[in-house]
């Protein structure tokens, strides 16, 4: 008796394991296939620019408020927290080359995708998510229009175009958070600060930044259309498209951030 | 009820010829062999209980479903061999009502309608695409709710939002999904009239997917009884009622019962 018992327990385990290996590996052939439509896609007639231009700017107001609070409250911080340390080596003039780096190179595109990802690809996630579920999506395909290239092409190319200049922008207002915290300790003009951070950056700095943002509004908007466009089981499903969209799209982009860093290094070396 | 009988039907021309349809999803087979012909004109209403497949059918006559085997003849065209560019080209020609009419909810009422026509007719002026919007509204009645989001609509506004975006690109065939359904009495009757309207005034043949005897009785020129993938009996109201087969019998006893 314990023994068949013994067996089913395995014969279950065994069951799981084949049957998430089977879920992964299906998983990873669909989202394959989903990019691979995208590419397929995107060059083809009709564009919708008007729809382009449409999302791209429901992106960039969306989050715009939140970046700029957030980008001028990393810029305080940072500066706040590395002053201290710069003062023990008596090394306070290199502070605006420190944030320079520290933002320009690092956290203004993070941040600025880790909040995207969290407003713009849950909103996704959801909105087309809720457009699967109650059919909105089969009714563009039965009046003939392609949803593929109306919803999700067009998405992708928002979040692709509008989370770089986001990104820009966030950096400029982060390092005038930490302009305002230099000059409430000491006297210094606005310009020289702005000078000063970027005289340590350099064209592949520039570069690294804006292909890093690149991919990580590529990557929000993939994730959150391919999340919303296979979502099932009703209102419970658009919910668990919103939160896997931003789930994996945070992980994502920490893994491309490892990846493109480390590339970037190669090349500074060669 | 006489106005439906008086429209022609023409019985030597089939628009939709299905023969030996099979479809499964994993180990649930819902299609075991349906055969099928709509002709031109002509009403049929699909009865049947809940899950038995009738939605899946007329999935497949549309093409967003593909059958597993058998042969699927739409306006002469097989629905499943078609390239993109055919499917849509056949698609014009159908309409599709959803069971929940589907409207964009992002869009109001005037958006709702216009999309498929600016989407698939570019060179259309917005004249041109506010009268045809209007004219469909009119069909429906519904000339006032223009500007009015889905949200804003009943269930039986949103039905005839939904049939009024489908007749807008001018269908050959309708396919309605349950239009009925969720409704009450005196809603459902106007839908079953604007049904029978839009058969008469756009001259349309319709398949009618419902578990209303009412609706099926009202619209359908032809009952094709549906049971487990399967069709029992086709035929006139009348011949379909008094036929001796026990599961149809069962189905109509349960609908009076209730």
């Amino acid at each position: 008796m314990q023994n068949t018992y013994s067996m089913s327990i395995f014969g279950n385990r065994k069951y799981i394991l084949t049957r998430g290996l089977d879920d992964y590996f299906t998983g990873v052939y669909k989202a394959y296939k989903f990019i691979a439509l995208f590419f397929k896609e995107v060059f083809k007639r009709p564009f919708h620019m008007r729809e382009v231009i449409h999302q791209t700017f429901e992106v960039g107001l969306k989050s715009l408020a939140l970046i700029s609070l957030t980008g001028f409250i990393v810029g305080i911080v940072f500066t706040k927290q590395s002053r201290p340390s710069l003062e023990d080596f008596g090394a306070t003039s290199w502070l605006p080359s420190l944030i320079g780096i520290a933002i320009i190179k690092a956290l203004g595109p993070l941040v600025t995708a880790l909040i995207c990802a969290g407003k713009v690809g849950s909103s996704i996630g959801a909105e087309l998510g809720s457009m699967k579920v109650t059919e909105q999506i089969d009714a563009m395909e039965v009046s003939a229009i392609n949803p593929f290239k109306y919803l999700v092409v067009t998405r992708i190319m928002a979040t692709t175009i509008a989370i770089p200049i986001l990104a820009l922008y966030c950096s400029f207002v982060a390092l005038y958070g930490s302009y305002i915290n230099v000059h409430a300790e000491e006297t210094s003009s606005i310009i020289s600060f702005y000078l000063n951070a970027f005289k340590t950056i350099n064209f592949l700095d520039v570069a690294t930044a804006v292909f890093k943002t690149v991919a990580y509004g590529f990557t929000i908007g993939v994730v959150g259309c391919y999340k919303g466009y296979h979502a099932t089981q009703g209102t419970r499903g658009v919910g668990k498209a919103a939160n896997q969209a931003v789930v994996l799209a945070m992980f994502l982009i920490f893994v491309e951030e490892v990846i493109i860093v480390q590339v970037a290094n190669w090349f500074r070396y060669f | 009820m006489e106005k439906l009988k008086q429209h022609i039907i023409d019985e030597h021309e089939s628009v939709i010829a299905i023969s030996g349809l099979y479809k499964s999803f994993d180990d649930l087979d819902v299609l075991r062999g349906i055969d099928f012909n709509l002709f031109k004109g002509e009403n049929v209403a699909v009865l049947g209980k809940s899950g038995t497949g009738k939605s899946v059918l007329i999935k497949i006559i549309i093409g967003l479903l593909k059958p597993d085997k058998g042969e699927v003849l739409v306006l002469g065209q097989h629905v499943d061999r078609l390239n993109t560019k055919e499917l849509d080209a056949l698609r014009l020609r159908i309409g599709f009502s959803f069971q929940n009419s589907a409207l964009y909810d992002s869009m109001n009422v005037f958006q709702n309608l216009a999309f498929p026509l600016t989407m698939n007719f570019k060179t259309l002026g917005k004249k041109e695409v506010l009268k045809s919007v209007e004219e469909v509204l009119e069909a429906v009645g519904l000339k006032d709710k223009l500007k009015q989001m889905p949200s804003d609509l009943s269930g039986g506004q949103r039905k005839r939002i939904g049939i009024a975006r489908t007749l807008i690109l001018k269908p050959e065939i309708m396919l309605y999904d349950e239009p009925t359904s969720g409704l009450d009495p005196i809603t459902s009757a106007e839908i079953i009239e604007l049904i029978n309207d839009v058969q008469r005034e756009y001259n349309t043949s319709s398949v009618i997917i419902t578990h209303d005897l009412t609706c099926a009785k009202n619209t359908g020129n032809r009952i094709a009884m549906m049971f487990e993938g399967k069709f029992l009996k086709v035929g006139t109201f009348k011949e379909v009622f008094d036929t001796d087969d026990e599961q149809v019998k069962g189905f109509f006893n349960y609908n009076f019962i209730q």
